[in-house]
């Protein structure tokens, strides 16, 4: 490759972390079960001063010795639902925090939260948007989108998800015509097939990519874009372990 | 439930319960062990970069500014570090060897000049992370090639990276091409993006306002 000193992704703001620097109560409001081992966590925080789509939290468990566990998790719902936040949160095998979730905690129970976290990942509603999601990676994606429906917005969106079944993909029926949903069990892995109409399109300004799941699907999903021509500055990765 | 620990109000969590018996003295605050797992944390495509095309430079406030090829690195002395390595998402990982050439070697050959105080690091990518040039010497930082044995793989930063145990692993760059010396502090990509400037594990320096 040509190598340059143009490739770094320039940041789309600057977050103010005077309040996302603290952790503060978050009231557990409702769990709703998305798949099998998805489930959406709905928290009351009366003080949350708002976020972007495509931003997370730090959420932190703290046991009666002190001791304290903490992961970080993207936010699903919309700036626009005031005062309260959700997570969508996978159920990893052993996993400290997100097993209390899902096996322990129920409505009433507090924990900790600080955020909202990461400007980079975010997308303020103002470009031409193209979503590549693998698994999980899908919930900062479903902020966007639910951002943009709620909003009103015009500005062109299109959201590809890959998922091993379709029993395996979170938000059914909140889907629309702005999402491709590939099932890698009976399709087959992503390929350039599946991003050719939404390249094709070539909005004014051209497309902001988000790329979201594992680093497998990460790679292999910013690899279709650049091949298939997206620039490389204009590709958002967020990779889960 | 609200419970006092010293004149600090805690929050505990109902029916969580605590592994802190066996905590592991090595953990930095807030950090989990990942075991034997590598995660792959980088906000950008990972770049194609052959061993051909790495060079490292070293500018800024030095009496020879330098620039050297894969092979005039290779021929410098083979270091090694083995320990532990903090990310700032949470995990962390014991034991990680990592083999290639002390940044010392680098540092004597450029001989920064006395006012010189602070580096910005910078990858291929144009990905850049600062740090004081003190955390950078006597041997506490790397430019490192190989991990656990073997050639370090695109994902992790190879051809060559920047290695910086000290600190979370955002400040080791991945894709190492440079090292400018300033008489100043300038904040780098993540710290521009809300991350500490400092980053050091044990003080749990993650996000500015910390």
């Amino acid at each position: 490759m040509p190598v340059s000193e143009t490739f770094a992704v320039p940041p789309r703001l600057v977050p103010s972390n005077r309040a996302a620097a603290v952790f503060r109560p978050a009231t557990l409001a409702g769990i709703r079960r998305e798949t099998a081992t998805m489930s959406t966590f709905r928290f009351a925080v009366p003080d949350w001063s708002g976020h972007l789509p495509g931003q997370h939290v730090m959420v932190r468990l703290t046991a009666a010795d002190g001791y304290t566990a903490q992961r970080h998790y993207s936010l699903a719902s919309t700036p626009g639902d005031t005062g309260h936040i959700e997570l969508t949160v996978d159920r990893v095998p052993g996993g400290e925090v997100s097993g209390h979730l899902h096996t322990v905690a129920k409505p009433g129970d507090t924990v900790e939260i600080k955020g909202p976290l990461g400007g980079f990942f975010a997308w303020p509603g103002d470009r031409p948007a193209l979503l590549l999601g693998g698994g999980s990676g899908v919930v900062p994606l479903m902020s966007m989108l639910r951002h943009r429906r709620e909003t009103g917005s015009k500005v062109p969106l299109r959201l590809i998800i890959s998922v091993r079944t379709r029993e395996s993909l979170p938000y059914a029926g909140e889907f629309g015509p702005e999402t491709t949903v590939v099932t890698t069990r009976t399709a087959g892995r992503l390929h350039a097939g599946h991003l050719a109409s939404a390249l094709a399109e070539r909005p004014e300004g051209g497309w902001e990519a988000y790329v979201c799941g594992s680093n497998g699907f990460a790679e292999h999903a910013s690899r279709l874009l650049v091949a298939a021509g997206q620039p490389r500055d204009r590709v958002r990765i967020e990779r889960f372990g | 439930m609200i419970r006092r620990v010293g004149w600090l109000a805690v929050i505990v969590t109902r029916g969580f319960r605590s592994r802190g018996a066996d905590r592991d003295p090595r953990l930095p605050p807030g950090q989990y062990d990942a075991g034997q797992a590598w995660p792959v944390l980088s906000a950008e495509v990972t770049p194609e970069l052959t061993a051909t095309d790495w060079t490292l430079r070293i500018d800024g406030l030095v009496t020879t500014p330098r620039t050297w090829t894969w092979d005039e690195a290779h021929a410098l002395p083979r270091s090694e570090y083995r320990g532990d390595i903090h990310c700032v998402t949470g995990w962390s990982r014991f034991g990680t060897w990592f083999a290639g050439v002390d940044l010392d070697e680098f540092l004597t050959t450029a001989s920064p000049l006395p006012e010189a105080t602070h580096v910005l690091a910078r990858s291929h990518t144009g990905y850049t992370t600062n740090l004081p040039l003190a955390e950078l010497r006597s041997g506490r930082a790397w430019i490192a090639w190989e991990a656990d044995g073997l050639p370090l793989t695109p994902e992790h930063g190879g051809p060559a990276r920047l290695l910086v145990p000290g600190r979370y692993f955002w400040k080791s760059a991945k894709w190492i091409t440079g090292l400018r010396l300033l008489d100043h502090d300038e904040p780098g990509f993540w710290e521009h993006n809300g991350y500490h400037n400092e980053g050091d594990p044990w003080h749990e320096e993650r996000y500015a306002g910390e």
